[in-house]
């Protein structure tokens, strides 16, 4: 099928996509968007996470076709050229990337939850990012990014 | 020194002993960093593995022309396509590349499969018919020791035995404690999955991008494999999602590098995380019988231990992981008398090999599940029994091998036990506060608190004789009209910021600013595993070994050219500066287009093996410590845990980078949290249950608690800046001090780890 879908403000357009492919696939292998990561595929793991309409979704449960027409953010276009998102510098800054492979989840998942919270306590904090696994940093330089750019936006 | 305060500043802001940030951070969080998962090429073919459902089977036959036949699949591959030898292993090769005529495991490879598509790989893949004679799985590692049961390889069913003889052999106490405890198989849980590109090339031979721990050992298994020669066999590192010990072994090297080579074509393979729980080996399972006898003062007069370690259907690194279990066997004790053996067995369990503790974290369940024993039968206070009996520098190992550095496990104790507690539980209810959370399971009845402790010792690097180095090469030259120095190894970033600390060594040792890490690849000398905590000691000494090479050439050029006696020069801040008269040019100018370029292979003092009827010798080179201080609430109804508080003490000699060093102590003690309350691989007649992150649980955000943290800077004269390992010494001591704490709260034996709501509940 060919697929028309908006990614990071930009239509882009994918062509014989096989219908079960995941919008995960089509971001990574097919849009040359591989940011998003593949650590479960199975919607445990929060490492895929992307803004589908503005709502974070796991992008491996969601058919490649489900997003046809909308608008897809992922993890790439979330800075403004050089300059990084505040999500992303904090968690530059406090150490919170090890591997970094559950990262990008981890920041769209931080990203959305500051813009509904401006201000979290460590209690929304911990609730909010509970859908994304970590097993490099035992969270608490996680937790302190989030608070690090709470305190920078 | 009158070097100003300005350039000494730039130097100490991103040198050793301080924080700067990663240098692949920024791609990271850009979702830019390349790992081995996201790579791709122009006419790429994905591969696909087909693997045993049975865990032991004799093949009958396999048929691979319905999966041929489908449309896009480019090659079918079995054990009569691999060209070299058809075994690999880390210490014994014993393992196919593609099973022959036998499988040993659920999951072992049988064939592969080159497509266009990865959904018609896997459907070409099912298409592959095998017949199977299902034979009945070996799964028991006691048996094994009997010898009892049919031997899975031709020397039978044990790797190894390892004996350790100390003191008096029947000796008698007043005071005597047993136990048998139980570690279940804990998997590393790597975020990103097995994954890599192989790509073949002109010269007959392949290039392979791939995620590993040690590129050179894998070198030397797929070389074997293909029969071709280490020149024609090209490994870089890809970005690596987590190691923990799971990427020792091989998973998709050799395949990628048979079918790229069988299709002339690029082949990316990529597990998914069922695949990856049969792709990589796990924590070795134990079953440990300990008896401890004590004076009346709960002094230690003995130890006597039986472990046994289930090393599963290969050898992969049993005879290490069973070393280190036997050698730190009764734990960081001065015990004048020790009866230890320990066997790692084969089994049609899944292979087990290393993961972070190595062995360690086994025996330190049981011995610190023993030492809470024994302060009960004294009338003893835990923490106080651990100090009458902690040993120090100077301390006889159970192996012989004199202690010669900090050995702080009183001051480890004393300072977390100093440490304040967690406020009680009181007025407000937060539900995210309780054992269950928002799932609103308690409001605060029949929770229960209770605090425990526990402290733990890791070998630091490879021991028992091992021929342990690491290569670097250091190159320093002016680019851009600015003083840079380049650094090369093999070493791979697997996610512990080691890029970070080279980095940081050649700020310090050179003074200069601009540091480029080159990718690490097989075109340099090995630097041995990310492993076993060793890669700041081994490539960070190397790095720190050919830099100060490098500053030799360089102070003995500068003082020629600016005629000053070499003695007295040095370099800081981009600077050349003389002890006397200060700075005397810029670096940049007196580099003036030549270029510094030296290589080193740096070794760690070396090691022996051990005796092999008494288990003696100076077997390792460091050893590292820390203490854990748990407190738990428990929901005595449901059997729910939550830890409250996780604190630690840690003795890491020097910490390189501070930042790097907590994150280290944090991601540890979170895998010995879930070791001790949630991460088991559940196996039945050798089958896997739970292959899947809805099944295999590893901690969240919501499970792990805020941690208070010190660390001690007690320097090992004998290693690189005084630096002792740090990785894996957290691991080993949070399971014990959590399952103390569980015990504390509700009075259960807790003999087994992973502690399941049915052990609290008794139902």
């Amino acid at each position: 099928m060919r697929l028309n879908v908006t990614v990071n403000g930009e239509r882009r357009q994918a062509d014989d996509v096989w219908e079960g492919e995941s919008l995960l696939y089509v971001l990574r292998e097919r849009l040359g968007l591989p940011g998003s990561k593949n650590a479960c595929e199975q919607g445990e793991c929060g490492s895929c996470t992307v803004y589908l309409d503005d709502v974070p979704v796991c992008s491996c449960l969601v058919a490649a076709g489900q997003a046809e027409g909308r608008e897809v953010r992922t993890v790439e276009g979330l800075a403004e050229g050089d300059a990084l998102d505040p999500v992303q510098q904090s968690f530059v800054d406090a150490g919170a990337v090890q591997c970094g492979f559950c990262t990008p989840g981890l920041v769209v998942a931080a990203h959305d939850l500051l813009n509904r919270v401006p201000e979290p306590s460590d209690e929304e904090i911990r609730e909010a990012l509970a859908g994304n696994l970590c097993r490099c940093t035992g969270y608490e330089k996680i937790l302190d990014a989030v608070r690090l750019a709470a305190g920078a936006r | 020194m009158t070097i100003s305060t300005e350039t000494t500043g730039v130097t100490e802001a991103q040198g050793i002993g301080a924080s700067p940030v990663r240098p692949d951070g920024t791609m990271k969080v850009r979702g830019e960093f390349a790992y081995s998962s996201d790579l791709w090429h122009e006419d790429m073919l994905w591969g696909a593995t087909l693997r045993s459902p049975h865990p032991h089977a004799r093949i009958t036959g396999v048929d691979i022309a319905a999966a041929l036949a489908v449309p896009g699949v480019y090659a079918v591959l079995t054990h009569a396509d691999v060209p070299g030898v058809n075994r690999y292993g880390l210490e014994h090769p014993d393992q196919p590349v593609l099973a022959e005529d036998v499988v040993r495991y659920q999951g072992e490879p049988i064939a592969l499969v080159a497509a266009d598509h990865p959904e018609t790989a896997r459907r070409a893949m099912k298409r592959i018919e095998v017949g199977y004679e299902v034979l009945e799985p070996v799964t028991d590692s006691e048996a094994a020791v009997a010898g009892q049961g049919p031997a899975l390889h031709p020397g039978g069913n044990v790797v190894r035995h390892v004996p350790i003889r100390r003191g008096e052999q029947n000796v008698t106490a007043d005071v005597v404690v047993t136990g048998t405890y139980e570690v279940g198989m804990q998997d590393q849980a790597f975020l990103g999955p097995e994954s890599g590109l192989a790509v073949p090339a002109e010269d007959g031979g392949v290039d392979l991008y791939v995620a590993t721990q040690w590129l050179h050992v894998d070198q030397q298994q797929i070389v074997a494999a293909l029969g071709l020669p280490p020149e024609k066999v090209r490994l870089t590192l890809a970005g690596v999602g987590g190691a923990f010990g799971g990427r020792e072994d091989l998973s998709i090297q050799v395949h990628a590098c048979l079918l790229a080579l069988h299709t002339g074509k690029p082949v990316k393979m990529v597990y998914n995380r069922e695949e990856s729980f049969y792709g990589h080996v796990h924590r070795h399972p134990a079953r440990m019988y300990y008896e401890h006898g004590a004076d009346r003062d709960g002094r230690l007069v003995y130890v006597k231990a039986k472990i046994y370690l289930d090393g599963g259907a290969y050898a992969s690194t049993t005879a290490a992981v069973a070393g280190n279990a036997a050698t730190l066997g009764v734990g960081p004790y001065d015990v004048p008398n020790v009866t230890v053996d320990c066997w790692g067995t084969y089994s049609n369990n899944p292979p087990c090999g290393a993961m972070r503790g190595f062995g360690a974290v086994q025996a330190a369940f049981g011995y610190e599940s023993q030492m809470d024993r024994l302060a009960e039968a004294c009338g003893l206070d835990p923490v106080e029994v651990r100090l009458r009996n902690a040993m120090s520098e100077g301390t006889v190992m159970p192996t012989g091998q004199v202690v010669d550095s900090a050995a702080p496990v009183e001051e480890l104790l004393t300072r977390l036990r100093a440490m304040p507690l967690p406020a009680e539980r009181s007025g407000e209810l937060d539900l995210r506060r309780l054992p269950g959370g928002v799932s609103n399971t308690t409001h605060g009845e029949g929770v229960v608190r209770g605090v425990g402790y526990a402290v733990g010792i890791k070998n630091i690097c490879f021991s028992e004789g091992f021929d342990d180095y690491s290569t670097a090469r250091v190159r320093l030259e002016a680019v851009g009209g600015e003083p840079a120095a380049t650094v090369q190894t093999a070493a791979c970033e697997v996610g512990q910021g080691l890029v970070t600390i080279l980095q940081q060594i050649i700020r310090t040792e050179l003074g200069v600013e601009q540091v480029t890490i080159l990718p690490m690849d097989t075109s340099i000398g090995s630097a041995g595993s990310s492993s076993a905590s060793r890669q700041t000691y081994m490539t960070g000494g190397a790095v720190r070994a050919a830099a100060l090479k490098v500053r030799a050439a360089l102070v003995a050029h500068a003082a020629r050219v600016l005629g000053h006696e070499h003695t007295e020069l040095s370099v800081a801040g981009g600077k050349v500066v003389s002890r006397h008269d200060g700075v005397l040019a810029d670096l940049v100018d007196v580099l003036d287009g030549e270029a510094f370029d030296e290589t080193v292979e740096w070794r760690h003092r070396p090691t022996e093996a051990l005796d092999p009827e008494t288990g003696q010798g100076n077997a390792h080179v460091q050893y590292g410590f820390a203490a854990h201080r748990a407190v738990v609430d428990v929901d005595t109804e449901l059997g729910l845990v939550k830890v409250v508080a996780l604190d630690c003490v840690q003795d890491v000699g020097k910490a390189l980078n501070p930042q790097a060093v907590l994150g280290q102590i944090q991601g540890g003690s979170a895998q010995g949290l879930g070791l001790a309350v949630m991460e088991e691989i559940q196996t039945r007649g050798g089958v896997i249950r739970n292959p899947s992150f809805t099944d295999y649980l590893i901690p969240t955000v919501l499970d792990m608690p805020p941690m208070r943290i010190e660390v001690l800077e007690l320097a090992d004269p004998h290693a690189p800046y005084g630096l002792r390992g740090v990785g894996e010494p957290p691991t080993i001591s949070s399971t014990p001090a959590i399952v103390a704490a569980i015990r504390a709260a509700t009075g259960l034996a807790l003999d087994r780890v992973p502690v399941r709501p049915e052990h609290l509940t008794g139902t």
